[in-house]
């Protein structure tokens, strides 16, 4: 392979960025293409474990986005996730886990050009870091 | 030590417990826990600087519970663990007797949940300031040297499970880690598993644990466990403004949340 191409996985909300990124679709905005998205019913069931997983095939980076605070459809989902992932961040920046590939955000339904603004910023950054050497080789070492 | 004794035989002899679970003599001069059913057994029962174990962690464990009412020896990190246990309603008031015990081994008596929280909250903070300081030292290392750090203490896990086994708040029947259908955390011991392993049995303890730090002394290959749960405890405290064990009734960090809490990484 001639250039590193980042491979980004989005978890993302069905009633805020989902929406959202489909609108930038509808609006014809062009952005990266590196990123795989996967559609949640809302930023609450966005379990912690799903991440690594992300990380576990191969990730480079990790979008995780949902609706604004007070926005939620189930009213407190994503305060409650907002909780989870403070102390979740904390915990990977402590084990020695790059945080800065894993990239949060609130994007509406209405924010179309913010989902193509934010993906292509993260694209950036991790083209930027590189593949996550040390995730692939912890990875690997399960395999040897 | 004879208050305890006596104590405990009073208890069964009115038959106002079943099973008393203390501590007892072992091998080699260790303690180790001891379930006295019968009043004249009450002998058995020693209480001293070698006595670490949460025993809090028998309360829920079916076996025990089958014995009866069940009086407790609680050292101060047990009796944290017995309000977390309640306020996650595991336990009710008045389903157990608590036998707090200080570290220079005086008896306190316990009416009620009310009591414990009344002496919990007297006591010092969750961290000492020795553990704070290793945990600012870790902190303060590069991200390369945490993860190096991390994978060579992770690397010597075996997943024998002691730390879960030891934990008095790892109570569920059917943990992730034996989930197959999907297979959540990988088997065999290597890196990968061993990492999300112990990723997922931090966060599962997040809000929750009362840093008894029996993990850690579980650990037959002496990883130090307990600095993740410590970390832990320390950012809870830092961004929420909650400690884990301090009340029969408020629920754990991470099962709520104020509209306000702050965070500066979410774009």
């Amino acid at each position: 392979m001639s250039e590193f191409e980042p491979r980004v996985v989005a978890f993302v909300c069905n009633w805020c960025t989902y929406a959202g990124a489909d609108l930038t679709g509808t609006s014809r905005i062009k952005y990266a293409p590196n990123v795989r998205i996967i559609r949640f019913p809302c930023t609450g069931r966005i379990d912690f474990m799903l991440l690594l997983k992300a990380f576990a095939n191969g990730a480079d980076g990790i979008i995780v986005s949902g609706c604004h605070p007070n926005d939620c459809h189930y009213t407190s989902g994503n305060f409650h996730a907002r909780r989870r992932w403070i102390m979740f961040r904390e915990l990977l920046d402590f084990m020695g886990i790059d945080v800065r590939r894993v990239r949060f955000a609130w994007i509406s339904a209405a924010e179309g050009a913010k989902w193509a603004q934010f993906v292509n910023a993260v694209v950036k950054d991790i083209r930027a870091l590189g593949p996550y050497q040390h995730y692939r080789q912890v990875v690997g070492a399960g395999i040897q | 030590m004879d208050a305890l004794r006596n104590k405990a035989r009073e208890l069964l002899e009115n038959k106002l417990a079943q099973v008393v679970i203390g501590y007892g003599e072992g091998s080699l001069g260790r303690v180790r826990p001891v379930f006295v059913k019968e009043p004249a057994a009450a002998v058995k029962l020693v209480y001293d600087g070698r006595c670490l174990q949460n025993l809090a962690t028998y309360l829920l464990k079916p076996e025990v519970k089958k014995m009866g009412k069940i009086a407790l020896v609680a050292k101060p990190a047990a009796l944290k663990t017995v309000l977390q246990l309640a306020a996650e309603n595991q336990i009710v008031n008045g389903e157990i007797i608590v036998l707090g015990v200080t570290a220079d081994g005086k008896l306190i008596d316990f009416p009620d949940f009310k009591a414990i929280e009344a002496h919990v909250a007297a006591s010092g903070p969750d961290l000492s300031p020795e553990e704070l300081a290793v945990l600012d030292r870790l902190s303060h290392m590069s991200v390369e040297e945490r993860w190096a750090y991390w994978q060579e203490q992770l690397s010597r896990c075996f997943k024998c499970y002691a730390c879960r086994a030891a934990c008095p708040l790892c109570y569920c029947t059917r943990c992730t880690v034996e989930c197959n259908q999907p297979q959540w955390i990988p088997v065999p011991a290597h890196d990968l598993g061993n990492l999300e392993w112990h990723v997922m049995r931090a966060m599962h303890l997040a809000g929750r644990c009362v840093n008894c730090g029996d993990c850690g002394r579980a650990c037959p290959l002496d990883i130090p466990l307990n600095l993740l749960t410590q970390m832990l405890v320390k950012g809870v405290g830092e961004h929420f403004g909650q400690r884990a064990g301090i009340s029969a009734t408020l629920d754990h960090a991470l099962s709520t949340f104020k509209p306000n809490d702050k965070e500066n990484f979410i774009g």
